[in-house]
């Protein structure tokens, strides 16, 4: 597993919910179907304002972002407990979001799902940072590097080896905490 | 300890836990609904295999109840998928919506759903229902792929909601790894006033610590205040806790506990044995805070989240498009009633739409007189368009033909639990969270508008 992930930064506020993330009419698409997994991809954070995000996560017609790292405020993801949220994100090409605080099933999923790693901030980089801005995450250093200014992240600590599993199964079965098929 | 964590001590075989400490947890009940289900069932097959049986079948509830009344084939077709493993599986609780799942079932848009169009198995939504039909037996383990499962710690369980891969996993072993949660103690004293309901206390408190505010921690609610509470008031509450954030909410084991579940496994038949949970003398609190009951008043939360608190009294300046009731969190029996009391032989000046939360729900206001009229008829001639169809309907949003759905932009104000932007419909919608009466009074009116001008004072 790499730790770095660089590209282009997507930057949202406080309280994005799963709604916002995932509207509810897109939850009639199951994850585990290889095609809605896709679809689910291409309405990721397509329930964000138009009038605040002018640029869409997703373009129109488009399955997958520009944007690998999602930048946000407090309380990402909270709402619903629905999984449909990080794997939208994960889906869509998301590599990672990088949030002030997030609700806790939101977090869970990511673990769980191993879809993306969602890391907390020392400090609020929402207000400062810009939409299209190039960054670059290094996971072990702990630091996101935007215009050669570098924000320090805190440690995900025992999610981290879950997500670079690819997840709870995979990680359960590693650990032979599960039977291995 | 407390009751959260003597809860997943035992669940855990363990004499004790503390704050912080993971540990892998027995789980009693496992419930999915038809959203979240298919997925769930996707991921046990995926990681299980084709052929695998689930870790227990007697344990398993499944309750189709988002996107059910609907013209959409892939929620259909979700339907079916559920149906499908239940029979694979040889799931006993399963609420399907029809009896005969191979008749041809259609949506009936002329009639705008207000027929009933479902069979005698059907339960309505799944965090009533689990209560309604005797699965939440205090002392249990609860796990549903819903964030309001946190409902049924009104019973004294630990319940929560997880992920799809987490119930898949649940599914396959009958385990889950969980992280004890601090505790934060709310001490309830008095009694509700006038005027005033579950709701408002439980949007009281989400005002004071922040929706955010109990985020990986529980939500004890205890106390002589608490214990005055019916099992209705405790289930408003103990919904909300996933509102401030909470992994969970749970009160105490009390006579109306037992009453209210006894009643309930008897009737359906579920398992009987159960064992509550005491807390202990000691117990270690985060927060711990008093909270008098007779002293908070009717209380609104407004757009765009469920912790922007404000008194009904002064939000008068807010005028509405539409108002709705119904939901897991305020779809109950009470609920409706409370709503008819304030509208009874008046006229809504709004559209105006109630959900009952289950088949139940229909039946008791149907059946229920106020002054030689059924409540449901009260509702009616007040000009409330009330659905047979229980469901979570527009509570949120689901596909466009959804009853009561905000389709376009517009002020609703509503009994149900969730008013991020976009949650019951259109994304630049406003929604404002309050009581049944507050509603009801609002919907008479055309503004937010606190009930107890518009209550009969007996
Ligand atoms: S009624 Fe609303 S809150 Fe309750 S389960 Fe249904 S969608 Fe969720």
């Amino acid at each position: 597993m790499s730790t770095i992930l660089e590209g282009a930064l997507y930057v949202m506020r406080d309280n994005v919910d799963t709604d916002q993330i995932i509207p509810a009419q897109y939850l009639n698409l199951v994850p585990t179907i290889p095609e809605e997994y896709e679809k689910l991809g291409g309405y990721a954070l397509i329930g964000l304002s138009e009038a605040q995000h002018p640029e869409r996560f997703i373009a129109p017609g488009e399955l997958k972002t520009r944007y690998p790292l999602l930048i946000a405020g407090r309380n990402f993801g909270c709402g619903s407990s629905r999984e449909h949220a990080p794997i939208a994100l994960g889906a869509a090409g998301a590599q990672a979001v990088i949030a002030e605080s997030y609700a806790r099933i939101f977090f869970r999923n990511c673990v769980a799902t191993g879809e993306l790693y969602p890391i907390e901030s020392a400090v609020r980089l929402c207000d400062t940072l810009k939409t299209g801005q190039i960054g670059r995450l290094d996971l072990d250093a702990g630091t996101l590097v935007v215009e050669g200014v570098i924000h320090r992240l805190k440690p995900l600590g025992e999610a981290r080896p879950v997500i670079d599993a690819g997840g709870l199964f995979k990680y359960a079965r590693r650990n032979h905490l599960i039977p291995v098929r | 300890m407390t009751l959260t964590e003597k809860l997943l001590a035992r669940a855990g075989g363990k004499m004790r836990v503390a704050p912080g400490e993971n540990v892998w947890v027995q789980v009693d009940v496992l419930m999915t609904h038809d959203v979240c289900g298919p997925g769930t069932i996707g991921v046990f097959h995926r990681e299980f295999g084709r052929d695998a049986k689930v870790w227990d079948a007697s344990r398993i509830v499944i309750i189709p109840d988002h996107y059910i009344f609907t013209a959409d084939s892939r929620s259909n077709r979700n339907v079916d998928l559920l149906r499908e493993f239940v029979r694979e599986q040889g799931i006993r609780w399963f609420y399907d919506v029809i009896d005969d799942p191979k008749s041809v079932w259609k949506f009936d848009a002329a009639k705008g759903q207000l027929k009933r169009q479902y069979g005698d198995a059907f339960a309505g939504v799944c965090h009533t229902a689990l209560a309604a039909k005797g699965h939440t037996r205090p002392g249990e383990v609860l796990l549903g792929t819903d964030s309001h499962t946190c409902m049924a710690g009104a019973f004294n369980l630990f319940a929560t909601g997880i992920g799809n891969t987490d119930a898949g996993f649940v599914m396959g072993t009958g385990k889950l790894l969980l992280k004890v949660p601090e505790t934060m103690r709310f001490r309830l004293e008095g009694a509700l006033p006038f005027g005033v309901m579950a709701k408002d206390a439980i949007l009281h408190v989400i005002g004071e610590i922040g929706f955010d505010g109990a985020t990986y921690r529980a939500m004890q609610f205890d106390g002589e205040g608490a214990r005055s509470l019916s099992m209705d008031d405790r289930m408003t509450i103990a919904n909300m806790a996933i509102e401030a954030g909470g992994k969970n909410g749970i009160f105490e084991f009390d006579a109306k506990t037992k009453a209210y579940v006894d009643a309930r496994i008897r009737a359906n038949g579920t398992r009987a044995a159960y064992e509550p949970v005491e807390a202990d003398r000691e117990q270690k609190f985060v927060y711990d805070k008093t909270f008098d009951l007779s002293k908070i008043e009717p209380t609104v939360a407004k757009h765009p989240d469920p912790g922007q608190r404000a008194l009904a009294r002064d939000c008068g300046d807010i005028a509405l498009d539409r108002a709705y009731i119904g939901s897991c969190t305020g779809g109950k029996a009470s609920d409706f009633l409370a709503f008819a009391r304030v509208v009874k032989g008046k006229r809504v000046k709004i559209d105006t739409f109630g959900v009952p939360a289950t088949p139940e729900v229909v039946r008791e206001l149907q059946v229920f007189q106020m002054d030689g009229k059924s409540a449901w008829r009260v509702l009616e001639e007040a000009g409330v368009r009330m659905t047979e169809n229980a469901s979570c309907a527009a509570c949120l949003g689901g596909p466009e033909d959804t009853f009561g759905r905000l389709n376009r932009p517009m002020n609703c104000i509503t009994a149900t639990n969730r008013n991020f932007p976009g949650r019951m419909g259109h994304k630049d919608s406003k929604v404002y969270l309050a009581s049944p009466y507050t509603v009801a009074a609002s919907a008479l009116t055309g503004r937010i508008t606190d009930p107890r001008e518009h209550l009969p004072s007996s």
